[in-house]
């Protein structure tokens, strides 16, 4: 490989590594976003607010890596980043309104009138859920290039359920592992009601990728690469069984084991995305534009390398940090369980 | 469309306008925050170390009410932000396309120190006073800070190069990179960021003091409050004589790369030796003259040239020149604010110099100006942005050729959509902060009991109130 071709690839793991991340961590924030429950009993707004207060100190730096990740397709992919997004001009455009209508109300339920922060509650919630459906719609159209079939679109409306429902669960699981009690066995039910549809989703992209193009069927149903990548499947699936099964005989008498749905989730996450990613590679936009012919001048990417290699690690350092800090149960930082 | 249709079709006008209102909207709306973030954190962190070296309990009272407001500040900036950086691809494709290798870094340099840095501090800063130790959370308090103004100074230093671009050379039509070096300290960077960091600065001050002024007003003499009133009127008194000497020198700087800004600034319309510094005029382009021009003889060349027959090019004699009605008024908005900064922050230093309380036509006065650095900013970047007009990239890239080709009605409905939005968030913004500060009037019962630790109990104790 040259050089002119190995930083093109560096930057496409890189953009993956952070859409991965975001993934999983705004993912989680946003499903805690979409579950917030709404009837009108007073332990409703006890749980709203520790869900919340569950997310509080992290939401800001989830959300970041959608900056990042956008980021590098705008900087080191230009002319992908003005395709993509210009496809996707009007989902994308929901997506931010989702975003900023959910970060502000963060803030301001907390800080408007008494009779004003049932209103924030209720715009966190539907921001949450416009910018995950958003982002599913906008992934099944990437799916299959931005194929203008009523196929595509029905499929970009398959997706949207399916990675709402995959944020539902991993938001669930997030709470299974943050909370305790009522809260805590509500997220259980909350977690087996999202799960099959999730899975449901990735068995449809599963089968309906091949399907459409040739390339990727190739890629996945040819020997011996399909032995080799046989467990990627095998244990994504295996670990909706697993997580089903764990759930079921919820809540254990001691909660030591209250981790390992959100392990899973991320572990599902993971093989999902490492699936897509082997997919599609090395198209940015699938089948019709490759990292290559996208990417920027390789000065400018050798010039943003330096940066990468020196932040990345302090940026994934003081993230642990931060996760640390807040390690624990989240009731334990709300004056409610005093 | 697909990819390559949309690159085939050339924008048509109707959608570069409202492309152009769409952007200006969104980053007009977005700046507003981290004018007040960037000079808030600072300010924040004053409190704190003075707390921690007088061991003064109002200084950190001043630091929990401030870091309310804070908060709210910074989810607003964040967000609005996000919509920034998926722009530029929607709405001005040609501009990475031709760019992109500068623009690119540059904005990638600043996710990468800034944003992350500001985003997960800011919940230790938050919530985590009382689960790390003080230091650790005056640490936090500190990275924050430089977090905010790094990401100030990556993004003026890309916004000064498409002003006065240097350190690229154009290889077919796509600028790239030959020292990274000149690109990142262009020539008129050290006075943009320096300029805009003042008008952060004179933002925060002014936001402090006002906020503070109306506690008083409503009768809520805590020390806190006189702490934080005293703390911005003094900064906004040090800093505002050294805006103006900084603004002067950026006036010079952008008279040497971009005259035909400093005409229309100026409505210089024919080159001309002692030009006047117009107090008043209607600028009109069909006559290319200025109706109802009044006017300080000589004094304009003197303050562009520091010499009373200085010559200053007109704007006749360029070829492309921003319009001058906008760039005209913007900057005499700019300058009016500036000059009310001056007057209220050292009348309001004097006066309330040896614990004198200030009078209440003063605390009004100051009430009353509590936004004056939003709009005193807004003005003056609208005179830089559009006096680069009709470039993009001063020389390199014409507005009009880095639109997007989007059908104009997505533009409209995106446009009604964020502009709307933007109001109700703004008004929501304005009247919250006024909320808050009306809330920390009266006095809680439980007040005394809330220890002073966990505070993610914060946003619940709060919402009580």
């Amino acid at each position: 490989m040259t050089e002119a071709s190995v930083y093109p690839a560096i930057f496409a793991g890189l953009m993956g590594l952070a859409m991965l991340i975001y993934a999983i961590l705004d993912g989680y924030d946003l499903g805690v976003g979409i579950l917030l429950p709404f009837s009108k009993t007073a332990s409703n707004d006890q749980q709203r607010d520790r869900m919340i207060a569950s997310i509080g100190p992290f939401w800001d730096a989830n959300e970041t890596w959608l900056v990042l990740a956008v980021g590098i397709l705008l900087v080191a992919f230009p002319k992908a980043h003005g395709v993509i997004l210009g496809e996707l001009y009007l989902p994308a455009a929901f997506l931010l309104v989702g975003l900023i209508l959910r970060g502000v109300s963060f803030d301001f339920r907390a800080k408007a009138a008494v009779s004003h922060k049932r209103l924030w509650d209720h715009c966190f919630r539907i921001g949450s859920l416009i910018a995950t459906l958003a982002q599913g719609y906008m992934f099944g159209r990437y799916i299959h290039g931005f194929d203008t079939s009523l196929g595509a679109y029905g499929f970009a409306v398959l997706s949207a359920i399916c990675i709402t429902a995959g944020y539902h669960f991993i938001g669930a699981c997030w709470l299974i592992l943050k909370t305790d009690g009522d809260l805590q066995a509500r997220a259980t039910k909350w977690a087996r009601r999202s799960l099959w549809i999730m899975a449901a989703g990735i068995l449809a992209v599963c089968i309906v990728n091949p399907l459409v193009s040739e390339r990727i069927y190739d890629k996945w149903l040819t020997l011996p690469n399909l032995l080799l990548l046989a467990p990627i499947p095998i244990i994504t699936f295996g670990l909706v069984l697993v997580v089903n099964q764990f759930l079921k005989g919820f809540p254990y008498s001691s909660d030591r084991f209250c981790w390992v749905p959100f392990a899973s989730a991320v572990v599902i996450f993971i093989l999902s995305f490492h699936g897509l990613a082997y997919s599609f590679f090395p198209y940015i936009i699938p089948d019709q534009l490759t990292i290559w012919e996208a990417a920027s001048a390789t000065a400018s990417l050798k010039f943003m390398l330096v940066g990468v290699i020196i932040t990345v690690p302090a940026i994934i350092g003081y993230t642990i940090y931060s996760y640390r800090v807040f390690w624990g149960k989240s009731s334990n930082l709300s004056y409610d369980a005093q | 469309m697909n990819a390559a249709a949309l690159f085939a079709t050339v924008a048509d006008p109707t959608v570069i306008t409202l492309a152009r209102i769409q952007f200006a909207a969104n980053i007009s709306f977005h700046i507003l925050f981290p004018t007040i973030t960037i000079a808030l954190c600072w300010i924040l962190l004053f409190f704190k170390l003075r707390f921690l070296k007088t061991g003064d309990q109002s200084w950190m009272d001043a630091y929990s009410f401030w870091i309310k407001i804070f908060a709210l500040t910074f989810a607003l900036g964040v967000v609005s932000g996000i919509t920034m950086s998926f722009q530029f691809g929607t709405n001005w494709p040609g501009f990475m396309e031709t760019v992109g290798n500068i623009a690119g870094p540059l904005l990638a340099y600043e996710v990468l120190t800034a944003f992350f840095l500001e985003a997960t501090f800011l919940g230790i800063m938050l919530f985590g006073r009382g689960r790390v130790s003080e230091r650790t959370h005056t640490l936090a308090t500190w990275l924050v800070a430089i977090g905010t103004s790094l990401s100030a100074f990556w993004i003026l230093s890309l916004n000064s190069w498409m002003q006065t671009p240097t350190g690229h050379e154009m290889i077919d039509g796509i600028a790239h990179p030959v020292s990274w070096w000149q690109i990142i300290f262009n020539p008129s960077m050290p006075y943009r960021l320096t300029h805009m960091m003042l008008a952060c600065g004179l933002t925060g001050a002014f936001l402090v003091a006002g906020i503070s002024a109306y506690r008083k007003l409503r009768g809520d003499h805590q020390p806190s409050v006189n702490k934080a009133l005293r703390t911005g009127v003094v900064l906004a008194a040090i800093l505002i004589p050294i805006q103006i000497f900084v603004g002067d020198l950026h006036g010079l700087n952008s008279f040497k790369h971009q005259p035909a800004k400093v005409a229309a600034i100026e409505g210089v319309w024919e080159t001309q030796q002692g030009a006047p510094l117009l107090l008043f005029a209607l600028p009109n382009e069909t006559t290319r003259s200025n109706d109802y021009a009044l006017g300080v003889p000589n004094l304009a060349s003197l303050i562009l040239t520091h010499d009373a027959n200085g010559e200053i090019t007109g704007l006749n004699d360029f070829a492309d020149h921003p319009p001058v009605m906008p760039l005209f008024w913007g900057f005499r908005i700019m300058v009016g604010i500036g000059l009310l900064m001056l007057a209220s922050s050292w009348l309001a230093t004097w006066l309330g110099r040896k614990q004198n309380p200030l009078p209440k036509w003063l605390l009004t006065t100051l009430l009353g100006m509590t936004f004056s650095g939003w709009i005193a900013t807004l003005a003056g970047w609208y005179v830089t942005e559009i006096g680069r007009q009709p470039w993009l990239v001063h020389g390199i890239l014409r507005t009009a050729d880095a639109a997007a080709a989007i059908p104009p009605s997505n533009v409209g409905f995106t446009l009604a959509l964020y502009l709307s939005l933007y109001v109700v968030l703004l008004i929501a913004y304005v009247s919250t902060l006024f909320l808050i500060a009306r809330k920390a009037g009266t006095p809680q019962k439980s007040a005394k009991d809330a220890p002073a630790k966990p505070t993610l109990g914060l946003t619940v104790e709060e919402s009580r109130a």
